[in-house]
């Protein structure tokens, strides 16, 4: 039919023009600067001005035990990181969904947003003046008895996970309470009145219900820990030891964009296999986590 | 079990559960016996979901006690009750086959994996869904989610299964099936049902006794047939079955032959099924299917006072087709079951016709008594 062949290319044409700003940004923020890179970290320089294709800046990376080091660190860390998140995120979501009712679960919502009000620089500031030697909690610490002297809390590895957890409670919990409230009350009932005990009801009712959101939250939480840089310098201080620092240091204090370049793309390749692998284990679709976030 | 066969399988003792101000249950006492089919049949809000949810343990009652099986539940978790629970919306686990639905009660209780996989297979062939086990959930259709349902209740063997409108949530013909199934399995299981629903067809089809609530009481407990023939109070009488409800007043009592006379002036003869007093506002209620239809006075039945009326309107619908009349004087609106016969299926709107009806079968209460 020829009317219906009008109004197809003009809705083609429409879609296109409002996916346009998308596309555009996509392709010159990401994929731009992506091949670009990617193009670096495949050089090596053999004289000023002078490059040959090679695998040298990969070379370097496997060839240097410290790189290595940091590199698997910053995935464990990330990874305990990512746990405790869930591990602490998980209750609060389940408040909110489920116990809170109205009001309270809006409050207890905006809680969880307020700390991304002010910026993440002066959050993990606000960190450093709690925990540093003459801070906040060391001199309570001595106040009360516990310590004798002051003790500096900064810089440890704890620290560390605390500022991580802090910065992505909200990108857990958020998942978590829209998953969690999809969980239809009566199932709980059911198990509960067919014997069920909240342990076996958490086990086998709630956390496979939830299991999509659990997975989304973790895939994001695990991301912007992999990919933060400005808590792990802040709160580990020189004894982070963060790849981003890496990426950072290779970029702007050695001015070596090559090697900086296939650092960001094995971290890249890091979390990409890892969020793969979390997929994998948890037997979920990458479509519905992401239906989630 | 060591209870006497005598003893009821559930008594509920002077129950009440207050929310703030309003009572939902109100002191309400009841026993169902062994194996019986015991219906509590009222509209939404009368209190008969929260009368559940105390049996089933996830309400507390205020005051008064729950015993089972003879034991009394006081304190007692959902988990420890010998009760089990069909839900509204059934609440099948998604996540898992229909043969770990069956058997997650038995996980529960520690059977092994073998002895609880025969049992829910076994379940699942008495309730005519053989071989179902690996499906999933979503691959079943309404009325066999509604048979795992039960199955998952039932393979738990409960002293009670409570069933919380089940039927509510499929469309009609599938409703008039299960209505038969559910029969077929309670006299197959010979377990004792608590059944709560607000469909009176439903308690009067499936029943042994019924328990007809409102405002947090009972109304009436008895057999359907008590219900629909001899209801106790005006509230029974409009909620059961259908009814032409005739207002008025007592211009006449002798014993407990009542005569009612409407405002409008229309008169009809009554039985008394509460103390009427002369001159009191009170109601009649009359079933479609009492009155009697003549072409012409004298086929009437001999002794039943005469009426005319003129056809409004003919209501067919199969076997239950009714036609509306409107009483030739006073215009009073008079519903009449059509004889199955196919007599009358060709009367004309606006035709007069004669009616009547035995008093005896007009039920006559005071006014005012509750209604909802």
């Amino acid at each position: 039919m020829d009317d219906t062949a009008g109004p197809a290319w003009q809705r083609r044409l429409m879609v296109g023009l409002l996916l346009a700003p998308a596309l555009l940004w996509l392709f010159a923020l990401i994929v731009l600067p992506h091949v670009d890179l990617a193009l670096l970290s495949f050089r090596e320089r053999t004289a000023p001005r002078e490059y040959v294709t090679s695998l040298a800046q990969y070379r370097t990376f496997f060839g240097e035990p410290l790189y290595w080091h940091i590199f698997v660190r910053t995935a464990v860390m990330s990874l305990v990181s990512t746990t405790l998140t869930l591990l602490i995120a998980f209750p609060v979501a389940w408040t909110i969904a489920k116990l809170a009712r109205g009001r309270l679960g809006t409050l207890l919502f905006i809680v969880c947003l307020i700390p991304f009000w002010v910026s993440e620089t002066v959050r993990t500031l606000g960190w450093m003046i709690l925990l540093r030697e003459s801070g906040v909690l060391p001199g309570l610490l001595v106040h009360l008895g516990i310590t004798t002297v002051p003790v500096e809390l900064l810089y440890h590895d704890a620290t560390i996970l605390v500022g991580l957890v802090y910065t992505s409670l909200l990108f857990m919990v958020v998942p978590l309470v829209s998953s969690l409230e999809s969980l239809d009350n009566s199932l709980i009932e059911a198990a509960y009145d067919l014997g069920g005990n909240g342990l076996s009801i958490l086990r086998q009712i709630v956390i496979p219900h939830a299991l999509p959101g659990i997975t989304a939250g973790c895939i994001v939480v695990f991301m912007l820990t992999l990919g933060n840089y400005l808590t792990p310098t802040l709160l580990g201080g020189t004894s982070s030891q963060w790849f981003t620092e890496q990426i950072y240091t290779q970029f702007i204090t050695r001015f070596n964009w090559e090697q900086g370049a296939a650092f960001g793309f094995l971290l890249l390749a890091l979390s990409t296999s890892m969020v793969w692998l979390g997929l994998k284990l948890s037997g979920q679709r990458f479509s519905d986590v992401m239906r989630r976030t | 079990m060591s209870a006497t066969a005598a003893a009821p399988d559930l008594e509920v003792d002077r129950a009440i559960k207050r929310f703030g101000e309003h009572t939902a249950v109100d002191a309400l006492s009841f026993s169902v016996a062994r194996g019986s089919f015991f219906s509590i049949l009222g509209p939404s809000g009368c209190g008969k979901t929260t009368l559940l949810r105390m049996i089933a343990g996830f309400i507390q009652p205020d005051e008064g006690d729950i015993r089972i099986g003879g034991r009394s539940m006081r304190g007692i978790a959902p988990n420890r009750r010998p009760v089990n629970m069909v839900f509204q919306q059934l609440a099948l686990f998604p996540m898992m086959s229909v043969g770990e639905n069956v058997a997650f009660g038995l996980a529960r209780r520690g059977v092994a994996r073998a002895e609880r996989t025969r049992k829910a297979e076994a379940m699942l062939e008495r309730v005519g869904l053989g071989g179902a086990a690996r499906k999933k959930v979503d691959e079943l259709s309404g009325g066999q989610r509604q048979r795992v349902a039960i199955a998952r209740s039932l393979v738990l063997e409960p002293t009670l299964l409570l069933l919380d409108e089940p039927l509510g949530a499929l469309d009609l013909k599938l409703r008039e099936h299960m209505k038969i199934e559910l029969k077929q399995l309670q006299a197959a299981f010979g377990t004792t049902f608590v059944y709560i629903t607000h469909d009176q067809s439903e308690a009067l089809v499936l029943s042994d006794h019924v328990g007809v609530m409102n405002r947090g009481r009972f109304e009436q407990l008895g057999t359907p047939q008590q219900l629909y023939y001899e209801p106790a109070t005006p509230f029974v009488a409009g909620f059961v079955g259908a009814n032409n409800r005739i207002v008025g007043r007592a211009t006449s009592v002798a014993g407990s032959d009542v005569v009612v006379t409407t405002p409008e002036g229309w008169a009809i003869r009554a039985r008394a099924s509460a103390p009427v007093a002369a001159g009191a506002a009170v109601e009649a209620f009359v079933r479609p299917e009492a009155a009697t239809l003549a072409r012409s006075a004298a086929e009437l039945p001999a002794g039943q006072p005469g009426h005319t009326g003129e056809v409004e309107s003919l209501l067919f619908d199969g076997a239950n087709s009714a036609v509306l009349l409107r009483e030739a004087a006073t215009r009073f609106e008079f519903r009449i079951a059509l004889p199955q016969t196919g007599r009358y299926a060709d009367l004309k709107v606006g035709e007069l016709i004669h009616f009547s009806f035995e008093p005896a079968r007009a039920a006559c209460f005071p006014a005012g008594a509750a209604h909802g």
